[in-house]
């Protein structure tokens, strides 16, 4: 291998991992919204459900 | 300005101080004399390595932190630093071992400088392996914090290694006697832009790590609670 072919492994080498790296985190943080959404929603629902019974409580003890 | 227009912001200066480190590395700074071409090289090589040892002595301090406050926020940025050095350590190695290649003739030599880095990305190795073992667990979290605060002793040693022991490595920030690195004061400039090209690189990485680490650790909380919650629904 001539130096130039030495210069241009090490530079690309350098962006792969850099860019490959970046796109795990991108990817990661990607799925760990979705799932933050997912879970804040079940936890709506959950107390949405909780509100309904509560309520429904009140109506037939009074 | 939310977070999400900081980070995006940072990768735009990121990516403008890396096309002028760029420009500067392949087009102004004059071919090394006795390297040639190859020498072109240390212009990424050397800024990674600063870039690492700030990881890592983020980490320490980060460390010492969560031992002192207990709070989750100082484990997740000394995880987050931790991940962020491994990766610039590793290009350290890589680009450091295919300058060596045509300039030593050889990938490898058991110098003191490649000798002390390479116990400095084991160390840290180590102590990645030992938190992914761990998982979440607040025992995981100060066993690293430990581990963290220990490893990075390692730093100071690599950065002197050069004037403590007979070495073949390069001198160019820490002089040994007589030595001079760069002469050109081209040679200079690009140095300092490629550092500052990488040390916002490092920045933006960490922030983007740091940002996914604070959403797991949300993530584990509102877990927790909904399934408190799910319990106490299933009891009434």
């Amino acid at each position: 291998m001539d130096n130039l072919s030495y210069l241009f492994v090490a530079y690309t080498v350098i962006f792969a991992v850099i860019f490959g790296y970046v796109l795990f985190i991108w990817r990661r943080q990607v799925a760990l919204e979705a799932e933050l959404r997912a879970m804040e929603a079940r936890m709506r629902a959950l107390d949405e459900a909780a509100g309904a019974g509560k309520a429904a409580e009140s109506r037939a003890g009074s | 300005m939310n977070g999400r227009a900081v980070r995006l912001g940072l990768g735009l200066v990121t990516l403008a101080l890396m096309l002028i480190a760029l420009y500067m590395v392949f087009v102004y700074v004059p071919t090394e004399a006795d390297q040639g071409i190859v020498q072109r090289i240390f212009y990424f090589h050397v800024p990674c390595a600063l870039v690492a040892f700030a990881s890592f002595a983020l980490v320490a301090i980060a460390g010492v932190f969560y031992l002192w406050l207990g709070q989750q926020v100082w484990d997740d940025l000394g995880y987050a630093a931790a991940e962020t050095g491994m990766v610039f350590c590793t290009l350290v190695l890589v680009t450091g071992s295919i300058w060596a290649k045509p300039i030593w003739g050889a990938w490898w030599t058991w110098d003191s400088r490649l000798t002390t880095t390479l116990i400095l990305w084991l160390l840290y190795g180590g102590y990645l392996m030992l938190r992914a073992m761990a998982g979440d667990s607040e025992q995981g979290a100060r066993f690293g914090a430990v581990v963290g605060i220990v490893a990075a002793i390692d730093v100071p040693i690599v950065i002197v290694s050069v004037r403590l022991w007979r070495t073949i490595h390069p001198a160019v920030l820490v002089t040994r006697q007589g030595g001079h690195g760069l002469e050109d004061p081209r040679m200079v400039a690009t140095l300092l832009v490629s550092l500052a090209a990488f040390t916002a690189l490092f920045i933006w990485i960490l922030c983007l790590r740091f940002v996914t680490l604070r959403m797991r650790t949300r993530l584990g909380a509102l877990a927790r609670s909904l399934a408190l919650a799910e319990a106490a629904a299933q009891d009434s």
